[in-house]
């Protein structure tokens, strides 16, 4: 009788199915396993159809061993099922394995030129001071260049600055000096700048370029005084340097500025020991400055018993040269990318 | 300005050290750019008197002298070739062991066969000059033996100082030590020379016809001197550490109180002077003969010395050659004038000169010490050349020497400029330091400039004097005070770093190459805009401006190149030169030229070469930050410096703004560059002026792409025809996007074929099908009839 086979069949359907479970290699090769015994048409499914050929006392207990068959079953096939997708995973993942130390692909940044970075450094700094940046001609007249900052034809200073001229009044500007006279011409006073630029002398041997870069700073207020520049200068050089250096001021001479000096900074590359690049004195000269002269004034149109000011100017490539110890000032013209590429 | 140390202390020796010293002279404003010896080390140099000489038996001009070395010894035996060696000569001798100059070191030396204890020596082998003729002649009233160090003083240091033009007055010993004696409050030991009395009566007549220009002429006759006297020695050790040759006694002598008080001097040889002196501009057409030998053309610009003959002297720069003192001359005609600091600025440099002279009155001489030097002169030429002196000549115009008005300085100025208040006996010590005689006045003082301080004339400069005294470093430092604005941060304005930011992102290096550059290569390249050319170029290579920064670029490309560089990418910042001068244009500029492959090399990355979509990326880029990509246009057109078919002129709303294209292949050869550089140059201020971002709702409803392939002739800007379609689909049309263009087979020859997708949209409504159809009838019925457009495949 169909009843007394029940339970061996049960057994050994279970017994085939779980076989066939575990053998299973693949998703696929699973998912045929499952229809084949707990799908519509399903070997398991099937027996259930045969309950209705016991007796109705038996359905039950027979009824209750199927489902538990198949609950059981359907659960070692969805573990199977968990273990076959983490192996094929695993899989595909070592398939997938790239070696990292490869180079990234695509362009490189390029990079500013170092004169640029140090014109954009000095120029933070300042107008973290609230300075304002303005410009100038670099073709310009000899008014502008020489006559306005107390610079008459065939004053000595004149012979100091190797100009390149293009007629009798016009000019390469020499220095960024001319634009403190534009800004106070258009602008009249107070005034808070620096002027940042490329300048021209007739001049090229090992120290010399006959381009280069200043940046001019000026400020016209009341009652602006020496004690004033001091402080402002030392506190740039050190947010230049980003350490507390010593500075000096030696009286120079500049004709549109009175009292002028020079400013020398603690050598920073020896740290005042002496050494080759500050020629054993300790000292490096970084910056000349004075009281804005007030012949400046007069001829710009101020009232210069109303307003005084300081003004200061530095060279660029030198600033650039001690920051990043560049031994050589031909170098920031050559372009070279062996050396532009160092200041990324 | 070199000064001897020595020779300094003798005038005024504060208690300071020689750092101190020098550190003193800088810190006041007389930069010591050099402390150096007088002498080099020497050591076991004696005097040496030649007491017996006798010719060396194997000739050679070889003489055997016995040297008297000082002490109880026998004398030295010494083997001399020098033509001045003789008896009863005393000259340097080196004895066996001793150090000569550059670290020599002298030996006994066998000489053909005699044996020599030591060296005679001449003053180039002791580091004392350049003379190497013969022995050096030492005083005979030096005692044989004694150290040469110690007998001729060279236990000196000579201070290089590296003075500012404002302060001429240091350009004589007196000055420097009028300096240290005011920033060191020693005293000043200087004697005014006393005045030597005439022995005959002779003198020069002299008139000063320009009077503005030389309003004091001191002269003096001497008569029956010896112009072949030897200038003495410690006279030419004075004149050597100064820097100065030694030429003859009489010129020496001059030069000497040159150094002593900055007055230049000239002795003309009166024999060979036709009076009257008369002091006048040159005539145009007359010329003079300068001591060097150099004829120069005059004109009424130039300040001359002249006799009967015409111009004898260029007036405070040089003598000239007809009177100029020789061996011969007998008789002098000392000059120590005055001549005003305008009438000789830049006349020298107009003939090429710089002398000690023309140095120091375009700088400004004191104008009281002329009688002076004068005197200082002819006892120094009395003493050592002899002669019979005439009296001193004073010819001046008083009217028109300087005026030195009385200088008002103000308290409250002078703390107000310094920001540091003084005690008002301290400044008047000052002034007083200064030899300005001050006054005190109710506000400040009142103080009298002194006549060899040109640069004290208003109030600020006597400020200054101040300052320097008081030490600069003494002023504290004070930050400044000042009311706090905000800054604006203008939105609207993009700044020049962040356009060269976003060239540095995309992988460019950024170059800085001269403004001026090769007429040559410019030509080349923008042969339609005449650059500016440079009066005084340094070289002919660095001759024009740049109208363009491609030349600078290129070159710089092209030194790369040939150091290995294939793959060069460059911008440049910075103005060009365009128009004549008088209409000049300078704008700023942003320039970039890039050229093989593309990429870095890499492992797997493409090996193509750059080109010009790549370029035009980069300016798409830059485009991209004014937020206004739509106002700018490429069109095709034609430059000199780019390849015909791979050009384009970049405009903004219409307006040329700049250029990009492949370098023509001809500059790419003659520039002998590789790999097909591409070049770009826009003006900056085209991309100065950004858009402020407006915002524009988001649609809700879904966006419908529809493509197109089109097949139109060759010639149909791609771009243009893109427009067109976006133009042509209306409102709905969002975007627009190019994704292939194709040549060759299943095309036409002539034609391409151009695939496009277009992106619809409603910002009310989803779109319905027949909204979709309606849109692309009408893009393709526009480029049917404006361009002769068809679908391809139909
Ligand atoms: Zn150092």
């Amino acid at each position: 009788m169909g009843a007394e086979q029940h339970p061996d069949d049960l057994e050994a359907l279970t017994r085939k199915a779980e076989a066939a479970v575990a053998a299973a290699s693949e998703l696929a090769e699973l998912d045929a396993t499952r229809v084949a015994y707990l799908g519509k048409k399903g070997k398991l499914t099937a027996l259930l159809k045969g309950l209705g050929q016991l007796p109705a006392e038996q359905r039950p207990a027979a009824g209750a061993a199927i489902n538990a068959a198949k609950q059981r079953l359907s659960e070692h096939i969805e573990e199977r099922r968990t273990e076959l997708e983490r192996a094929e995973l695993e899989r595909r993942l070592s398939a997938e394995r790239i070696d990292v130390t490869l180079p990234g692909r695509g362009l490189e940044r390029g990079a500013l030129h170092p004169v640029t970075r140090t014109l954009e450094r000095i120029g933070t700094i300042f107008a973290g001071a609230g300075y304002r940046s303005a410009e100038g001609p670099e073709v310009e007249d000899d008014r502008h260049n020489f006559e306005a900052l107390n610079i008459p034809a065939h004053h000595p200073a004149r012979a100091m600055h190797d100009t390149f001229y293009f007629d009798a009044t016009r000019l390469l500007r020499t220095h960024t000096s001319p634009v403190q006279i534009r800004v106070m011409e258009r602008e009249g006073a107070p005034i808070r700048i620096i002027a940042p630029g490329r300048v021209y002398r007739c001049d090229s041997d090992l120290t010399h370029t006959p381009m280069f870069h200043q940046v001019e700073g000026l400020l016209i207020d009341r009652n602006v005084s020496l004690a004033d520049l001091k402080s402002v200068l030392h506190e740039f050089l050190s947010a230049f340097f980003e350490r507390a250096v010593a500075i000096r001021f030696r009286p120079s001479y500049f004709p549109f500025t009175e009292p002028s000096a020079e400013v020398d900074v603690e050598c920073v590359i020896c740290g005042g020991g002496g050494c080759r690049v500050c020629k054993n004195s300790g000292w490096l000269e970084v910056l000349g400055c004075g009281m804005v002269h007030p012949a400046v004034f007069e001829h710009a149109g101020l009232d210069a018993e109303r307003w005084t000011g300081y003004a200061f100017g530095m060279g660029v490539e030198r600033l650039a040269m001690l920051r990043y110890g560049v031994d050589d000032l031909r170098l920031f013209f050559d372009n070279d990318l062996r050396f532009l590429g160092q200041f990324r | 300005m070199r000064v001897s140390e020595q020779w300094l202390r003798e005038w005024v020796d504060p208690g300071l050290t020689t750092q101190e010293l020098a550190s003193a002279l800088t810190m006041a404003g007389l930069e010591v750019d050099a402390v150096e010896p007088a002498a080099p080390p020497l050591r076991g140099v004696v005097v040496g008197e030649i007491v017996a000489c006798a010719p060396h038996p194997a000739g050679d001009h070889l003489q055997i002298c016995q040297v008297d070395a000082g002490g109880d010894g026998p004398p030295v035996e010494v083997v001399c070739a020098a033509p001045n060696a003789r008896l009863g000569l005393c000259a340097p001798l080196a004895l066996e062991g001793a150090e000569i100059a550059e670290g020599r070191r002298v030996e006994a030396a066998t000489v053909r066969g005699v044996v020599s204890h030591g060296m005679l020596c001449s003053a180039a082998e002791l580091g004392l000059g350049d003379d190497h003729s013969g022995l050096l002649e030492l005083p005979s009233d030096l005692p044989p033996g004694t150290d040469l160090y110690i007998a001729l003083g060279l236990e000196d240091t000579v201070f290089e100082i590296d003075l500012t033009p404002n302060r001429a007055d240091c350009l004589g010993m007196i000055g420097v030590a009028r300096e240290v004696a005011a920033i060191t409050e020693a005293p000043l030991n200087v004697q005014r020379p006393p005045a030597v009395g005439a022995g005959c009566e002779d003198r020069v007549a002299v008139e000063l016809a320009a009077a503005p220009d030389c309003p004091h002429y001191c002269g003096r006759v001497i008569r029956t001197i010896n112009a072949r006297a030897e200038t003495p020695l410690w006279m030419r050790e004075r004149l050597r550490r100064a820097g100065i040759r030694c030429v003859s006694a009489v010129v020496d002598i001059t030069n000497y109180v040159l150094l002593e008080f900055g007055q230049p001097m000239h002795a003309f040889d009166l024999g060979r002077l036709a009076p009257p002196v008369v002091v006048r501009r040159a005539r145009s057409g007359e010329s003079l003969t300068l001591l060097g030998g150099e004829s120069v053309a005059l004109d009424e610009e130039v300040l001359v010395i002249t006799d009967r003959s015409g111009p004898i002297a260029f007036a405070g720069v040089m003598g000239g050659a007809s009177t100029a003192v020789s061996d011969e001359t007998r008789d002098v005609f000392l000059e120590a004038a005055f001549f005003n600091p305008a009438t000789v600025a830049g006349r020298a440099r107009r003939f090429g000169l710089h002398t000690d002279a023309s140095h120091r009155f375009e700088r400004g001489v004191d104008f009281a010490i002329a009688r002076h030097a004068c005197e200082r002169a002819t006892s120094l030429i009395i003493e050592i050349c002899g002669g019979v002196p005439g009296p001193l000549q004073e010819t001046s115009e008083l009217s028109e020497l300087p005026q030195r008005a009385p200088i008002t300085l103000r308290r409250e100025r002078l703390e107000g400029l310094l920001g540091w208040s003084l005690e008002p006996a301290t400044v008047s010590a000052m002034l007083k330091r200064l030899g300005t005689e001050p006054e005190e006045t109710p506000f400040g003082w009142r103080a009298q400039p002194p006549s060899w301080r040109f640069d004290l004339a208003r109030e600020v400069d006597l400020i200054e004097e101040i300052a320097r005294l008081y030490g600069y470093d003494a002023i504290p430092e004070h930050p400044l005070q000042a009311p706090l604005h905000v800054a604006s941060a203008p939105e609207q304005q993009l700044g020049s770093e962040d356009l060269r930011q976003t060239l540095v992102e995309r992988g460019y290096f950024e170059a800085i190459t001269y403004a001026f550059v090769d007429p040559a290569l410019q030509q080349r390249l923008d042969p339609e805009c005449p650059p500016l050319s440079l009066a005084n170029p340094l070289s002919s290579e660095l001759a024009v401006m740049r109208t363009s920064l491609w030349p600078g670029l290129l070159k710089a490309m092209q030194h790369n190149q040939h150091r290995q560089h294939e793959r060069v990418r460059l911008f440049e910042h910075g103005c060009v030169f365009r128009g004549s001068l008088d209409q000049l244009q300078q704008p700023a500029m942003l320039a970039g030229a890039c050229c093989g492959p593309f990429y870095p090399e890499q492992w797997d990355g493409s090996r193509r070469g750059v080109d010009f979509y790549d370029l035009k990326a980069d300016l798409e880029a830059l485009i991209a930050r004014t937020g206004a990509a739509s106002e700018f246009t490429f069109q095709g057109a034609r430059h000199p410096a780019l390849h015909p078919g791979q050009c384009a002129r970049i405009e903004r709303a219409g307006r040329p703004v700049g250029w990009l294209g492949t370098l023509h292949p001809e500059h790419a050869a003659a520039l002998e560059l590789q790999g097909q550089p591409v070049l770009f140059e826009i003006a900056l201020e085209a991309l100065s002026e950004a858009e402020l971002p407006a915002f524009r709702p988001i649609s809700r409803y879904p966006a419908i792409r529809r493509d197109l392939a089109l097949v139109v002739a060759d010639t149909v800007p791609a771009g243009e025809l893109l427009k067109a379609a976006q133009a042509a689909a209306g409102s709905l049309a969002v975007d627009a996007v190019l994704f292939d263009v194709y040549r060759g087979q299943g095309v036409p020859e002539g034609s391409k074929s151009i695939a496009m997708g277009l992106i619809l949209q409603d910002y009310s409504r989803t779109l319905r099908d027949e909204d979709v159809e309606q849109a692309m009838r009408c893009v393709v019925d526009c480029l049917q009839s404006a361009y002769q457009a068809s679908l391809r495949g139909e």
